[in-house]
């Protein structure tokens, strides 16, 4: 299936992808062009959240290695397994949270081997749903990445 | 410090109704423009180091920022205009040469815009380029002046080396060095991609683009910076650079800081060790001398490989022009002044050399009437913009053009002229790692290549326009433009009539 | 299954037979189907409910959770996945016959299956106290019918216009959470445990004085080090003579693995069921899993009874997998905990072995247990996202050497890897 895949060689940690995937799961109207709704969105009362997150290395000469990390949608999903309460789900390939029955126990936090699930200010877990059900449709973050290091696609 | 007498060219207006503090314009500026506050939670700029590169604008997911031109004025006065007096205050202060770069920026006469284009009427009708086939190959190279067959019609004469291009237009020299790794793999892929040729410039060529060697022309420049046995056999031409557009009778000068370990062992020079080229070749004194170094490089490369001679549009480029066709060369690319450049004295780009259009008929004919126009191709380059320039070049006679600003364009340059800093926010003509990545060459070859492919389509059209179905059919045929608002002088010059005639 | 050709009088025929309706037991189910869709299942507890998560009964007690998100699954589950799910007393395995492959029910029915599958979890273990046998509002607090015994007691004592005095036997994890739920619904809470220190299986003896004393911050009682000498009328004596008087008296002194009718089987049992690592146990085509079972922790090497939820469904669905004829592998077994009690989270995994190493990173503070260039567990303090990438150097045993541990332990990250390894965590499919 179609993935969210990242390339460090061309990424540039510049963080739209954070902002984007916030914006597009954020619920933000989308009726009245895109730019005034993303300012909308973070002067609300709620601050959107990232479900990925940029990894910044340290310095190394003028350059520091840098890289996006998302829900990678395993195919052993350690968070959905270990969820205590049934809110982690797999649907044709893709994880989904249940936040109506999610407590925010941390359990699916201590599974997750690359650390892709995120707290929400509900007392929720957050992650990346692909934006299939968003305003987006697809990734918001390969679709805000400027140089292609974010890309969604079949990988073997 | 004393006074500062420049006023920063440009203010940065940002948005606060649109502006959501993501910092993205912080973290994109090399500039280090724009910063964060913290108690304030604003975004403050510091617009004196801004160079208007427009990478901020791009980036703002908001939309929140544009760059505008300052509207503080010294006093009005036509003659030492604001930019003058400034370039006085700058050298007051710093007692140097002013450095800048990419092309004339000066208000110069543009040829290109004062000729137009021909279309067929009713008679010898016009060719839909969709329906019918319409040839845009080219072979840059000495020509046979006659041509012998077998029985079955096969050619038996000897053919000298031919360089072939699917369309007219190539990508002309920048180093690698002046240009980022990125930038070179962006052309080179490019140019594979499209069946045509970049140019290594006076960089040498790194290992890893060896192999898109058969769509590489190998340059040999007066430092003779990266130049071995396997570099010239690796190209499709060797190109020696007599002089460049931009700066015509100066030489190079890569600095040091921009020599990283990998510049550095493409051009077989220390780390860190200012890359100078000379002013002239040191062995080039005559059209004698050029000759000696075609053949020695013919002779290296076992005369496969056509040798191209690269000279900035001067005065009497006409009569260089022919030393040059009659001194083995097999093509002469001629660069115009409004030709971009890394680095050059500002002095020089904007007053020495004369436009590509005025040159490159004034070589035509000579060429022509000295009848040895068919013993070299002729390449021009120098701020060719568009399609429209190319057919115009061809119809004065170019067999084909360079563009090196318009691909910079489609790499993402907003031609802010400071790529002599090196910190080029959009990753070309630096070498800081973080800089270079963010030119990703997938995507920097991918809108090289669909630039010249909509430009190849729309010679095509204009092509068919004039009835024309052949690119060797445009060559030289000036029938085909006429000028506008040109005088008796201008209009001999480039050998077309006025338009109405 | 088809019960009308099928189930004669008071026989049933399945192919699958899962005793159990909790993590393990859905497992399993889920297991089955992955490899076979169709052959008939039949799931059995002795709980009357839908399957719902066990530990959400605090939560449900809390007032967090609403009663329809307590399902451990939709509603729809086992229609979904073809699962006839007989639930309720009369439906608890009383025995179950190896060599015959029947099992017998509560109410004298019999099921013969082809496979089988032990998921009955655990039993609270209450220790003998004097008293105990007339003591009245006392409670175990392992499912829901517990939970909603303290509801209606502390619903009764509500109306009386005042909040109930709560006792609770046992500071492990069931406990605390019981405290947690009741903490602001009752006048005071006292936790007796016979232990010198709170979550025993949690935490090492280091950490335990640090939790105490958050937790006694947030208003909670302690009386370590004591038992319930015995209980009387609403109020219990301790061992050293202090007399505590309750309105609910929760007994979470333990569980013990529920294996009564497999011991009596023959099946082979340690503390809990013995199996391989595909969860079959030494009768053939008998497999078992969760709390039942005592299985191989990898992070200490030593065979255990891991009660914790996660591997508890997935030992289920590696005994489905292999019950309906597919390879499966259970060998990533290690306790991992979550804990949250009154807004202060710990996180642990593994086992607390070899050199210990406290990072303070200013959000949490971190303890890792290293041996031999391997992570062997680490309890974490404070709200720690990523703390997951910690959990799988446990998971794969990988070697330290070649990561920049100090980054990793500071921060939990991709980034601390080397670059072949960062490419195979993002840029590869999972």
């Amino acid at each position: 299936m179609k993935r969210v895949y990242v390339n460090e060689e061309v990424c540039l940690g510049c963080h739209l992808c954070e902002f984007e995937c916030a914006y597009a799961n954020s619920g933000a109207p989308d009726e009245t062009g895109r730019p005034n709704n993303m300012f909308k969105a973070f002067n609300g009362p709620k601050t959107p959240v990232a479900r990925i997150r940029v990894e910044e290395g340290e310095m190394r000469g003028d350059d520091r290695i840098c890289f996006a990390v998302s829900c990678r949608h395993c195919e052993t999903p350690y968070c959905v397994e270990g969820c205590i309460t049934g809110a982690l789900s797999v649907e044709d390939g893709v994880i989904k949270i249940d936040d109506e029955r999610c407590i925010g126990c941390r359990t699916c936090t201590v599974m997750c081997p690359y650390g892709c699930l995120v707290y929400s200010d509900h007392h929720t877990m957050l992650k990346c749903e692909l934006c299939l059900e968003n305003s987006t449709g697809s990734p918001a973050c390969v679709q805000a990445c400027p140089n292609r290091a974010i890309v969604y696609e079949e990988r073997q | 410090m004393g006074i500062n007498y420049l006023y920063p060219q440009y203010e940065i207006h940002r948005d606060p109704m649109r502006c959501i503090k993501c910092r993205v314009c912080e973290r994109q500026c090399a500039n280090e423009v724009h910063h964060y506050d913290e108690e304030l939670d604003v975004m403050i700029a510091d617009e004196a180091s801004c160079v208007d590169c427009q990478r901020c604008v791009s980036m703002c997911p908001t939309r929140a920022l544009k760059i505008v031109k300052t509207d503080n004025t010294f006093k009005e006065n036509a003659n030492w205009k604001q930019d003058t007096i400034e370039e006085v205050y700058r050298q007051a202060s710093t007692g140097g040469v002013l450095l800048s770069s990419m092309g004339n920026p000066k208000d110069y006469p543009v040829y290109w815009d004062k000729i137009l284009i021909n279309a067929s009427q009713v008679t010898n009708p016009s060719i839909d380029p969709l329906r019918e086939p319409m040839e845009t190959k080219v072979f840059l190279g000495k020509k046979p002046s006659s041509l012998k067959m077998d029985k079955k019609g096969k050619i038996v004469s000897e053919i000298p080396p031919q360089i072939e291009l699917e369309l007219p237009i190539m990508f002309s020299a920048m180093s690698y060095g002046s240009i980022s790794e990125n930038a070179h793999k962006s052309l080179a892929r490019a140019a594979t991609a499209l069946g045509t040729c970049y140019n290594t410039g006076e960089g040498g060529l790194n290992k890893e683009l060896y192999q898109y060697g058969p769509n590489t022309i190998v340059q040999v420049a007066s430092g003779r910076f990266g130049v071995h046995e396997d570099y010239l056999k690796a190209g499709a031409a060797i190109e020696i650079k007599m002089g460049q557009g931009a700066k015509p009778g100066i030489g190079g000068h890569l600095p040091g800081r921009k020599i990283g370990a990998k510049v550095s062992e493409t051009r077989m020079i220390p780390e860190g060790c200012d890359a100078i080229s000379p002013a002239p070749h040191h062995d080039i004194y005559s059209i004698e001398d050029l000759r000696q170094l075609i053949f020695s490089l013919k002779e290296a490369t076992n005369y496969e490989k056509p040798v191209i001679v690269k000279i900035a549009a001067v005065h009497n480029v006409a009569a260089i022009a022919s030393g040059i066709a009659r001194s083995g060369a097999d093509v002469i690319a001629i660069d115009g002044y409004r030709g971009g450049t890394g680095a050059a004295p500002t002095r020089i780009r904007d007053n020495v050399g004369i436009p590509i259009e005025l040159a490159l008929a004034a070589v035509d004919q000579r060429l022509r009437d000295e009848k040895i126009r068919n013993d070299i191709s002729i390449v021009v380059g120098g701020s060719i913009r568009s399609s429209a320039d190319v057919v115009k070049a061809i119809a004065l006679g170019a067999d084909a053009c360079y563009i090196g600003t318009s691909a910079l364009l489609a790499l993402g340059c907003h031609l802010c002229r400071s790529c002599q800093s090196g910190k080029c926010n959009w990753g070309i003509a630096t070498q800081r790692e973080d800089l270079v990545k963010r030119l990703n060459p997938e995507i920097g070859s991918e809108r090289l290549a669909n630039l010249l492919t909509a430009w190849n389509h729309e010679i095509k059209e204009m092509m068919g326009g004039m009835g024309i179905n052949s690119i060797e059919a445009l060559k030289g045929n000036r029938l085909m433009l006429r000028g506008i608002g040109l005088t008796e002088k201008e209009l001999e010059i480039l050998g077309i009539k006025h338009a109405g005639e | 299954m088809k019960k009308d050709s099928n189930m004669e009088e008071n026989t049933i025929r399945t192919q699958y037979l899962v005793i159990g309706n909790s993590a393990a037991g859905i497992g399993a189910v889920q297991g089955i189907r992955s490899v076979d869709p169709s052959g008939q299942l039949l799931l059995l507890s002795d709980e009357p409910h839908h399957t719902y998560s066990r530990p959400l009964i605090s939560y449900w007690l809390q007032g967090r959770v609403e009663p329809e998100n307590m399902v451990y699954r939709d509603t729809d589950f086992y229609d979904d996945n073809g699962v006839t799910a007989l639930l309720g007393p009369d439906y608890r395995v009383e025995s179950i016959d190896g060599e015959n492959k029947t099992a017998k029910l509560a109410n004298g029915q019999t099921v013969v299956f082809d496979k089988a599958v032990i998921a009955s979890g655990s039993a609270p273990f209450v220790p003998p106290i004097g008293g105990l046998e007339t003591a009245q509002d006392d409670f175990t607090f392992t499912k829901l019918a517990d939970a909603q015994g303290v509801r209606d007691v502390v619903d009764r004592v509500n109306e009386e216009g005042r909040q109930p005095k709560v006792v609770i036997l046992g500071a492990g994890l069931i406990g605390l959470k019981a405290a947690e739920a009741l903490n602001d619904q009752a006048e005071s809470i006292i936790i007796i445990d016979l232990a010198p220190r709170v979550l025993p299986s949690v935490l090492t003896e280091g950490t335990a004085g640090y939790v105490q004393e958050i937790l006694a911050d947030r208003g909670l009682d302690f009386r370590l080090g004591r038992s319930i000498a015995s209980i009387g009328d609403h109020q219990v004596t301790l061992s050293d003579d202090e007399t505590l008087p309750y309105d609910v008296l929760i007994l979470a002194a333990g569980t013990r693995p529920a294996v009564g009718f497999a011991k009596e089987a023959g099946i082979e049992c340690g503390r809990g069921i013995l199996t391989d690592e595909h969860q079959e146990t030494n009768m053939a085509g008998i497999y078992a899993a969760g709390d039942c079972t005592d299985s191989m922790d990898i992070s200490s090497g030593q065979v255990r009874n891991m009660a914790v939820l996660p591997n508890a469904f997935m030992q289920g669905q590696t005994a489905g997998v292999s019950m309906a004829g597919e390879e499966a592998v259970y060998d990533k077994g290690f306790p991992v905990n979550s804990l949250g009690l009154l807004g202060f989270y710990m996180l642990s995994a593994g086992s607390y072995t070899g050199d210990e190493l406290v990072v303070n990173d200013g959000e949490c503070v971190k303890h890792f247990f290293l041996g031999d260039d391997r992570l062997n567990g680490f309890i974490i303090f404070g709200d720690c996202p990523r703390a997951g990438i910690y959990t799988d150097l446990i998971r794969n045993k990988t070697d330290l050497a070649g990561i920049d541990t100090d980054r990793l332990f500071r921060e939990p990250g991709i980034m601390a890897f080397g670059t072949q390894a960062r490419a195979a965590k993002v840029a590869r499919p999972h």
